[in-house]
């Protein structure tokens, strides 16, 4: 069991948890991800671990309310426990070598791409950050993306809060700006870092995305988060989740995701439901 | 004389059958297929056994398990004994006599075989243990005093837990480490509850624990820790026993359509997630009208049968070769076809077609002919010209192998691995190229059965008491 020390409400929909996790703590890198079930009948859900502190021996998730699962985690306080906890999961970022870089967060993203920004800027880069969100209220992490970035930049796509517009828009007009970058770390929905690799594409700046495809063991023998990327398959839990923007099956991914709509909905509903019962 | 008259009488006894559910209700259920034998046909079927000397069917058991001696307690009557004997050289006797293929092991072996029906090993194996759990009376064997040094074990399938079961007997202190939530590897996620009941796997699991053994999940060793910080930790030896659980897709067009399951993912949705209870529990499957499962071996008719089970009006298996070379165990097509399975023999799928919103609506096929034996004996299949045609359905799961997971490997420095990345150990000890770490089951073999996982373990565990007696 995995006791749960602290919970924040970020946004509407968006749930900061600190995990006590001491094994995990000691081990977890940038990128790396974990596996989580609630309860005996709960499913096995990944997600990003946006911070650690071995020597608290504590781990941060930040996760969005999109179906049951989310749901009922997100009604859990400081001081519940989780069932099942699997991590750290996934290779860690490749950080070694660059110089400049831009860190790009779209909603709950931004969380994702968080824990790869700070360690850069630990090793020295210089970082550049544009986040966003559709609109004021469901900005999350500002703060702390501006403590670890030379510069921060923030979209919301109804113009209620910084640049109106896409993150997508906001990094055109950085890189015609003449901003030398080395690499660009973009995560969010799968439309968001399509739309990044594309922008990055005819100028060869190279482009890495971290995939949120459907898994379930999340070690490798299931096959369940397979991902084209140049034309090969790959499985995101072992050989991801960060890959080649500009060789990602955007497209694929995208259908994938959709594969379990009807039941996820069902679930959620059914769950709505018992809580209004109660 | 009065030995051979005795003799005679026994081999005249047919060999009793294990009621079985109807297959038209069992469809709809989980539950086990065969009901298992009742006190009065076990001790009918154990007195035809006419305890040989040499007992051949002893040899034919990886784990060496005294068959004549168990079974001669059941003829006996007693069967608490019984379960108490077969324990003695098997940790898992209610899952061996379940899932073991004993027609190529013990049964075959048996001299009755060699005029009539052999000895029924299995179902008075799977007797026994089950009188035993069901009786309440599990009793916890007499342990070696503590020896004061730790083994640790990564991977809680057939194997790991095999090496667990010997090794703390002998007095170590074992720990196993398993990725999953739960510990059992195929046992649990594999293998579907109506051919082995999850009671069962946890059943023998908690007996294990009784004896000592401390079992750790959620622990991906490689990521969570490495096998050299084990060492570090104080373990003084490791035995490997992780599997070859990552999937083989064959790499046509359209593979990664939506509905297109891996059987590994199929079938731990099913058994370890539970899925079939959905939405009692959370994890979603897709339950297709019309299910084609590539692949002839025991897994490709798990999956079958599951698919069946969530509801399909058609469910096929698609297999290159003829009925005769189906990997599956007779008995697994046998119950299949019972249950309206539909086999599209010398047939191989060459590409998936999808819809517009990328679901799968059919496999392309081509028909195959069985050429000339190849160097292995086996006839390869060819492909007829022109033969193409399409199967339709909504959902595939693909069940043509598994591969050795790279984690392991990837993580251990000097761990050699042969060029399919299978850890390299010796068969009789399980020693691999780092000492103090052994390894065996299906990732040094590849796919293979529980049984020679853990006759694997039982050979390591004795090897890893030989290689500590002497530190």
């Amino acid at each position: 069991m995995t006791k749960i020390l602290e919970k924040v409400d970020l946004s509407e929909n968006v749930v900061k948890m600190v995990l006590d996790a001491p094994a995990i703590a000691k081990k977890r890198k940038a990128g790396q991800f974990i596996v989580l079930k609630i309860d005996e009948k709960g499913e096995r859900i990944p997600l990003t671990t946006v911070d650690c502190d071995p020597e608290k021996g504590t781990l941060t998730i930040i996760f969005q309310v999109v179906g049951k699962t989310t749901a009922k985690l997100a009604t859990l306080k400081a001081g519940d426990e989780l069932m099942d906890l699997q991590g750290p999961m996934g290779r860690p970022t490749h950080l070694e070598g660059i110089k400049n870089a831009v860190c790009v967060g779209g909603g709950v993203g931004v969380g994702v791409v968080y824990p790869i920004g700070a360690a850069l800027k630990k090793l020295g880069a210089k970082v550049t950050s544009i986040i966003g969100s559709r609109n004021k209220e469901l900005l999350i992490l500002e703060e702390e993306m501006k403590g670890i970035s030379d510069n921060l930049i923030v979209t919301t796509d109804d113009g209620s809060y910084g640049i109106h517009g896409f993150v997508s828009d906001a990094l055109k007009t950085l890189i015609d700006s003449g901003e030398k970058i080395d690499e660009v770390f973009a995560i969010g929905p799968v439309p968001m870092m399509k739309a990044i690799a594309a922008v990055t594409k005819p100028y060869g700046i190279k482009t890495t995305v971290s995939l949120n495809s459907i898994m379930v063991d999340a070690t490798g023998m299931c096959g369940a988060c397979r991902v084209a990327v140049g034309g090969e398959t790959k499985f995101a839990c072992v050989d991801g989740p960060e890959f080649d923007g500009h060789a990602v099956d955007f497209d694929l991914l995208a259908s994938r995701l959709r594969m379990y709509m009807t039941q996820e909905k069902e679930s959620m509903d059914n769950y709505r439901c018992e809580c209004h019962g109660k | 004389m009065e030995n051979n008259e005795k003799k005679e009488k026994k081999e005249k006894l047919p060999r009793h059958k294990m009621p079985e559910q109807d297959p038209k209700v069992r469809i709809h259920n989980y539950n086990e297929v065969p009901i298992g034998y009742s006190e009065e046909t076990a001790l009918k079927e154990a007195s035809r056994c006419i305890q040989c000397k040499k007992p051949g069917c002893r040899t034919g058991c990886p784990v060496g398990v005294d068959i004549p001696a168990f079974i001669n307690l059941i003829a006996e009557g007693k069967f608490i004994e019984a379960a108490w004997k077969l324990k003695e050289d098997s940790a898992l006797p209610a899952v061996c006599g379940r899932v073991c293929p004993q027609e190529s092991q013990c049964e075959k072996f048996c001299i009755l075989g060699k005029k009539d029906e052999p000895v029924a090993v299995g179902r008075l194996e799977r007797f026994a243990a089950d009188y035993e759990r069901n009786s309440g009376q599990v009793k916890i064997p007499e342990l070696a005093p503590k020896n004061g040094k730790k083994v640790a074990v990564v991977g809680g399938g057939p194997a790991g837990l095999t090496v667990a079961g010997d090794l703390i007997k002998l007095g170590y202190e074992v720990t196993i480490y398993e990725a999953l939530h739960k510990p059992g590897g195929v046992l649990v996620y594999g293998i579907p509850e109506f051919r082995l009941p999850k009671s069962i796997v946890e059943a023998e699991i908690n007996y294990l624990e009784k004896l000592g053994v401390k079992v750790v999940c959620n622990a991906v060793i490689g990521r969570l820790e490495t096998i050299d910080e084990l060492f570090a930790e104080g373990y003084n030896a490791v035995f490997l026993g992780v599997g070859a659980g990552a999937p083989v897709f064959m790499g046509i067009p359209g593979e990664n359509l939506s509905g297109i399951y891996s059987a590994n993912e199929y079938l731990t949705r099913s058994n370890l997630m539970k899925a079939y209870l959905f939405p009692e529990y959370d994890t979603p499957i897709v339950k297709g009208k019309n299910v084609a499962v590539i692949g002839g071996g025991n897994v490709a008719m798990d999956s079958v049968r599951t698919a069946l089970r969530l509801g399909a009006d058609n469910a096929y298996i698609i297999y290159r070769r003829s009925e005769v070379e189906l990997p599956a165990r007779s008995e697994e097509v046998h119950h299949a076809k019972e249950e309206g399975v539909q086999f599209k023999l010398l047939t191989n799928p060459v590409e998936y077609i999808g819809d517009e919103n990328g679901w799968v609506t059919g496999i392309k096929c081509v028909e195959m002919e069985l050429g000339e034996p190849d160097q292995s004996g086996r006839r390869s299949p060819i492909v007829k010209k022109g033969s193409e045609f399409v199967i339709n359905c909504d959902t595939v799961v693909v069940s043509v192998g598994t591969n050795a997971n790279p984690i392991i490997p990837m993580t251990t420095p000097g761990l050699d691995t042969n060029k399919w990345g299978y850890i390299v150990a010796d068969e009789e000890t399980g020693k691999t190229s780092r000492e103090g770490v052994y390894a065996g089951g299906d990732i040094v073999t590849g796919s293979a059965t529980v049984i020679l996982a853990m006759g694997a373990g039982k050979k390591a565990a004795a090897s890893i008491h030989e290689y500590l007696s002497k530190k």
